[in-house]
């Protein structure tokens, strides 16, 4: 059930090492970004140190800096600190 | 002041300086200032040779972000109209990569609008860049902290 996920994105220099550019992660357990990126660091151990970089959050396309609690079906992206202009 | 004319491009296509200035003054007699900055790919990066460069974002996201640095700009100073045009995708040494435009009727006001966009688009809009040297070899490029230091002149 698509309603009952997380979109989880992740751009540039990070969806490289990853390997990937986009998932779905269970709305249970990820009930915060907190929570949401333990659960990411569990799942795949080896992402653990591609996260403990420089690393920007957005949820719902705003982003943020502290922990806030997440809703079933909102999309909430990993990106480096951006480098346009 | 009525409301600012805000607009805002983000996508592979080229622009025109000509084009876009004669936006900001056509039929404009309120303001006597126009301030424009254009950033163009270097051939030279911290003194790595750069063949390509690689635009990416963060489609939906660069767009609102764009406008509501714009929206604030327009707050703090007396803008009447903002043009903001960024491209995305892969480019050579010399190709344009962003526009930003303001007018106003006073000359501070326009400048300091202009830079306060530049500021903040370099630190807070989702785009990233990856260079491709002669040899072939790709990085994707750090964000400075010169960049976030100039942000942060203003507040």
């Amino acid at each position: 059930m698509s309603q009952a996920t997380i979109h989880v994105r992740f751009f540039a220099r990070l969806r490289e090492e990853l390997g990937v550019s986009s998932l779905e992660v269970p709305f249970d357990s990820a009930p915060d970004l907190e929570g949401l990126t333990n659960w990411l660091t569990l799942s795949y151990p080896h992402w653990q140190s591609i996260f403990s970089g420089p690393m920007l959050k957005a949820v719902n396309q705003t982003m943020t800096r502290q922990n806030q609690a997440l809703q079933p079906g909102d999309e909430v992206a990993f990106f480096p600190p951006v480098t346009g202009g | 002041m009525s409301e600012p004319v805000i607009d805002i491009r983000v996508g592979a296509d080229d622009f025109t300086v000509q084009s876009e200035y004669d936006a900001l003054c056509s039929q404009n007699t309120d303001d006597g200032a126009v301030v424009f900055f254009v950033g163009r790919v270097r051939d030279i990066n911290e003194g790595d040779a750069v063949k390509q460069l690689h635009l990416e974002h963060y489609p939906g996201m660069t767009e609102t972000v764009l406008a509501e640095l714009a929206a604030k700009a327009a707050q703090r100073w007396p803008l009447s109209r903002i043009r903001i045009v960024h491209r995305v995708g892969d480019f050579a040494p010399s190709d344009q990569i962003v526009f930003v435009g303001v007018s106003s009727p006073h000359r501070k006001a326009a400048f300091d609008g202009a830079a306060f966009l530049m500021d903040f688009l370099k630190t807070r809009a989702p785009f990233w860049k990856k260079e491709t040297g002669p040899d072939g070899v790709s990085r994707w490029l750090d964000a400075r902290q010169t960049d976030d230091e100039l942000a942060q002149r203003w507040s």
